[in-house]
């Protein structure tokens, strides 16, 4: 007998056991956290091409004719005037402005949208969306259960999606897809959702499927990508390649406790929209003075600062890291940490288990991601 | 494949005794469970320790572990190969990823640590 709740799977478990990844507990799904090696994974996925099996998210179809506008007076950034075929990042707060999730939202057909959350926070999402719900002209169908999710990422991901026999009568709208664009295909077990989107600062893309078809696919990916260097990436390498375009990460940057406007994601916050749940107390922020920044640090003094290290300018603790590890790009560690406003630029220390590092702020973000126009383009890695 | 040259703990450190020197390192096992190993930090030479104190950190890009010191004794030298290069400890766990030497204290303890049998055992053959 075990206390231990049983883990959801994936129609890739089975798959990742046979192929030597080693498994963890993730928001209740037995997930990768990594095959190869997490600098090996990080560096396939930004010099050729990364498979991930991302299944773990919530999806949540939203339908009717008052979809959109219900939508909008959820969210911080605007749904209203997407058009069908895009795709919106944006947060969803509480009335005080604290970060329930951050989300996608896809227009995928005239009165349907598909809301796409973190796996940690779908059961609370779900409920929220239900609680909202007005009498009439929206309906949901949280379509999780029954929904893989398999990301394409990196330099060479073009290529690859091409290859697979599916797609083959699609790869002109693949090409012609932007980032942040979606389309539909009917696949042999239902709809396929394709999107040029993602969580690695890379070009790729993100194949929403039934079930049914995912291992299908995954194996033809990675047979058909095998000339390319294909290689499955663990949950440890997408972490370390959010972090270094500097991507939120709820439970990092984002959280309850955090406005988005504190979390650098002010873009994403609409704050002309006529309404929206939490805009009256992000609005008083705003003309109060945002009190906390996201900031980016790197890590002078020897030392790796971790998630909740305190920060200090002299004596003075001004706020605490959000994420920091090791960059495998930079070959150095970095953080990202959210501090009091008035923090001023320069030289910090941070607290690492009971020592001082030194740490100096530095650009936003720590590496430019390559998401549009050429996958390929030359980095810079100057300090 | 755990060596017989040498005796572990339940920290997955391994010992090897030579005259009063012990040279401390992190089993194959541990780093391989750690995962890409990215930095070290090792104690000043010179200073002293009682066994199963921590003087050092052993990080991987996702996880931090601990480093004890299995045996007491003064730190003779560090391993300042590892500390440049900590990838070493992947590649070259057993060998020329050792750690530290330490002037033995007190050499009963070392019979007090596990031989290789033992160490195979706790880490499941």
């Amino acid at each position: 007998m075990s206390d231990q709740p049983v883990l959801k799977t994936t129609p890739l478990t089975a798959w990742h056991h046979d192929h030597g990844a080693r498994m963890v507990e993730y928001a209740g799904f037995e997930m990768p956290v990594q095959y190869e090696g997490v600098l090996a994974e990080h560096a396939a996925c930004r010099d050729r091409v990364g498979l991930f099996d991302i299944t773990h998210m919530g999806e949540i179809e939203v339908t009717g004719s008052a979809a959109g506008t219900w939508l909008d007076s959820l969210v911080t950034n605007r749904v209203v005037g997407v058009a069908v075929g895009g795709i919106v990042y944006t947060a969803m707060c509480r009335e005080d402005g604290g970060v329930l999730d951050d989300m996608l939202i896809y227009h995928l057909d005239a009165e349907t949208w598909m809301v796409v959350c973190n796996a940690a926070n779908h059961g609370k999402i779900a409920a929220w969306l239900q609680s909202h719900l007005p009498a009439n002209g929206v309906s949901l169908d949280d379509m999780s259960d029954r929904t893989a999710l398999i990301a394409v990422q990196g330099p060479d991901s073009r290529d690859l999606l091409t290859l697979l026999e599916a797609l083959a009568g699609h790869s002109e709208t693949v090409d012609a897809l932007g980032f942040y664009e979606t389309f539909s295909l009917d696949g042999p077990d239902g709809r396929w959702v394709v999107s040029r989107t993602g969580y690695t600062g890379e070009h790729g893309y993100e194949l929403y499927l039934p079930n049914a078809d995912a291992l299908g696919v995954w194996e033809e990916l990675m047979a058909k990508g095998a000339d390319l260097g294909v290689q499955p990436v663990g949950l440890a390498a997408r972490d370390t390649l959010r972090f270094e375009v500097c991507y939120c990460l709820y439970g990092h940057e984002l959280g309850e406790d955090i406005t988005p406007l504190e979390a650098g994601i002010r873009w994403a916050v609409k704050l002309k929209k006529e309404a929206f749940i939490g805009k009256d107390a992000l609005v008083a922020q705003k003309a109060a003075g945002v009190p906390r920044k996201l900031v980016c640090l790197e890590i002078t003094g020897r030392g790796i600062a971790r998630q909740d290290a305190r920060v200090k300018t002299g004596d003075r603790d001004v706020g605490h890291v959000t994420s920091g590890t090791f960059s495998p790009t930079f070959k150095r560690p970095l953080a990202l940490a959210l501090v009091a406003a008035d923090t001023p630029d320069g030289d910090l220390t941070i607290d690492v288990r009971g020592r001082d590092v030194a740490c100096r702020t530095t650009k936003f973000p720590f590496l430019a991601a390559r998401t549009k126009g050429d996958p390929r383009a030359a980095r810079t890695l100057s300090e | 494949m755990v060596p017989d040259d040498r005796k572990y703990t339940q920290e997955h450190e391994w010992v090897v005794v030579e005259g009063d020197t012990g040279t401390i390192g992190v089993t194959d096992y541990a780093a391989g469970e750690l995962g890409d190993i990215v930095f070290v930090e090792l104690p000043e030479p010179g200073t002293e320790f009682s066994q199963g104190d921590t003087v050092g950190t052993i990080e991987s890009v996702k996880a931090v572990a601990d480093l004890y010191v299995p045996v007491s004794g003064e730190i003779l030298e560090v391993n300042e190969a590892v500390a440049d290069t900590p990838e070493l400890l992947n590649s070259s766990p057993m060998d020329d990823g050792w750690l530290m030497k330490v002037r033995l204290a007190d050499p009963t303890e070392i019979e007090r640590l596990m031989d290789a049998g033992a160490y195979s055992e706790l880490t499941g053959g």
